[in-house]
């Protein structure tokens, strides 16, 4: 079967993808620049053309770095903080690059989980299938890049027991998700395997709404909520650098708490 | 008299071997750091856009760094690098030489608010610029101690689980962001008094430029010319 996350365009055309809004950016400035004397162009070029992509390119780079510091920082036997039940925000709060009104809920009865990359079995997954592993509760904190947060209570089985299920490679590098709403994320292998990384299937108790991710969604106490996806149609233990939805456009892809 | 110009008055003409005032392991790092505080507070303020703490209250795009709230995260934790390796090597630099004990102490409160009268009735001293009054001193102090509080306040909300008990330390996660918030606003407010200050009294600037007069370079002889400074 063909990997459901390999890319569809070839890299070239991914790259030119990527830097759409630059050379939208860049042809606008153009026509500034195309209304200016030739005097203020000789000005321009050096500072204001030029610069934003090298710039842009280094902050990148020391992103990436910044990634790999994270991993050293993050310690797989450090547990996040938990909260009594009574502190769990019902509903929790909704989140995601539309609005709440688009969301567009999925079949729980034909839904199937998809499972793909370094793994021995690679049959897919029902919903009772994933209610059959061993099953977590915690009442944790959700971390938002943009500042909130608010204290919610996740339950369902362990990520590491799903991959331990299939016979994943746990030495592999990433696990990666696809999802119903088209939000593509993933993990470094050692949060996949920390305790507190569930696949969610309930919230405070209550089988999972469907603004949060009905059937099953990612929560990991120790990452950012952009980090976890919703709606998880597919998961892949892969060593290639899957990226991720916000990843690639400018965010942090390790993005731990 | 124009041959001493340059040197404090109350000092003996000193040999032109002594050091500069601000020396130039000082003059480079006082520069990075204006460029890495304003990209931190610049960028600071990009993040705080996309979830305000105060309510109605926000930075308009003119004053933020990065287009939006990736860019401005980008920023900052590329300046945090500069921001911390600079204030160690400044940290370290201040203790070792003794500059920080020669410059910024003893403080004495009764100095602090003669000073603060002084200037409410624009009798501002500022004759001699190598030694600090109480209130320089205290502001320098302050706000290297806000320098390294927003490296500590700014370290719990990175890493909130990984540092989860230096934030428990700092009141939770959202009171270690306020109180980040708070620090940022005690820099700003400093940086303002800072370059209004610099900017009427251009000798200062220029000399965090060139290094400034020369100045003896024992500690001692410093300390001794701080009181007879204050005496006269």
């Amino acid at each position: 079967m063909r990997s459901p996350f390999r890319p569809d365009a070839v890299p070239d055309a991914a790259i030119l993808d990527d830097h759409k809004p630059l050379m939208r950016s860049l042809s606008r400035r153009g026509l500034i620049r195309g209304s200016l004397s030739l005097g203020a162009l000789v000005m321009l070029t050096g500072c204001d053309v030029k610069r934003p992509e090298a710039v842009q390119s280094a902050l990148l780079a020391i992103s990436r770095l910044n990634d790999g510091v994270q991993a050293l920082l993050f310690d797989p036997n450090k547990l996040a903080p938990t909260y009594p039940a009574s502190m769990i925000l019902r509903p929790p709060k909704f989140n995601a690059y539309y609005d709440v009104m688009d969301v567009k809920p999925v079949n729980g009865a034909t839904w199937r989980l998809e499972v793909s990359g370094l793994v021995a079995d690679k049959r897919a997954w029902t919903l009772r299938d994933l209610r059959a592993l061993p099953q977590t509760s915690m009442v944790i904190k959700h971390v938002c890049v943009e500042g909130w947060s608010y204290i919610g209570g996740w339950s369902g089985p362990t990520l590491r027991s799903f991959l331990e299920r299939v016979g994943a490679d746990l030495r592999a590098k990433y696990v990666a998700f696809k999802t119903a709403d088209d939000y593509p994320s993933s993990i470094d292998m050692a949060t996949a395997l920390h305790p507190q990384t569930l696949l969610a299937t309930q919230y405070g108790g209550d089988t999972l709404a469907d603004p949060f991710g009905y059937p099953v969604r990612l929560r990991m106490a120790t990452k950012l909520g952009y980090k976890n996806p919703k709606w998880i149609t597919a998961i892949e233990v892969t060593n290639t650098y899957p990226g991720g939805y916000w990843e690639k456009k400018g965010f942090s892809w390790f993005a731990g708490l | 008299m124009n041959q001493i110009e340059n040197s404090a008055p109350g000092v003996p003409p000193t040999p032109r071997m002594g050091r500069r005032l601000h020396p130039w392991p000082l003059r480079i790092m006082h520069w990075v750091n204006a460029v890495v505080m304003l990209v931190m507070i610049t960028s600071g303020w990009g993040i705080y856009d996309d979830d305000v703490i105060i309510r109605g209250f926000h930075f308009s795009k003119f004053w933020r760094l990065g287009d939006w709230a990736a860019w401005s995260l980008n920023w900052h934790f590329a300046g945090m690098w500069f921001l911390v390796i600079n204030g160690l090597i400044y940290l370290t630099y201040g203790f070792v030489t003794g500059r920080f004990r020669e410059k910024l102490l003893p403080i004495r409160p009764a100095e602090v608010v003669q000073t603060v009268v002084d200037t409410l009735h624009f009798k501002i001293a500022h004759d001699d610029i190598t030694v600090y009054n109480a209130v320089q001193k205290l502001l320098y102090i302050i706000v290297i101690l806000a320098g390294i509080a927003q490296v500590i306040t700014g370290l719990a909300i990175w890493k909130p689980v990984q540092f989860s008990g230096l934030v428990s330390l700092l009141g939770g996660f959202q009171t270690a962001r306020v109180l980040h918030f708070v620090g940022m606003a005690v820099i700003v407010g400093f940086l303002v008094v800072h370059v209004a200050l610099a900017l009427l009294v251009p000798k200062t600037l220029w000399a965090m430029v060139a290094g400034g007069p020369r100045v003896s370079a024992s500690s001692h002889a410093q300390d001794h010319h701080a009181r007879q400074g204050h005496a006269a």
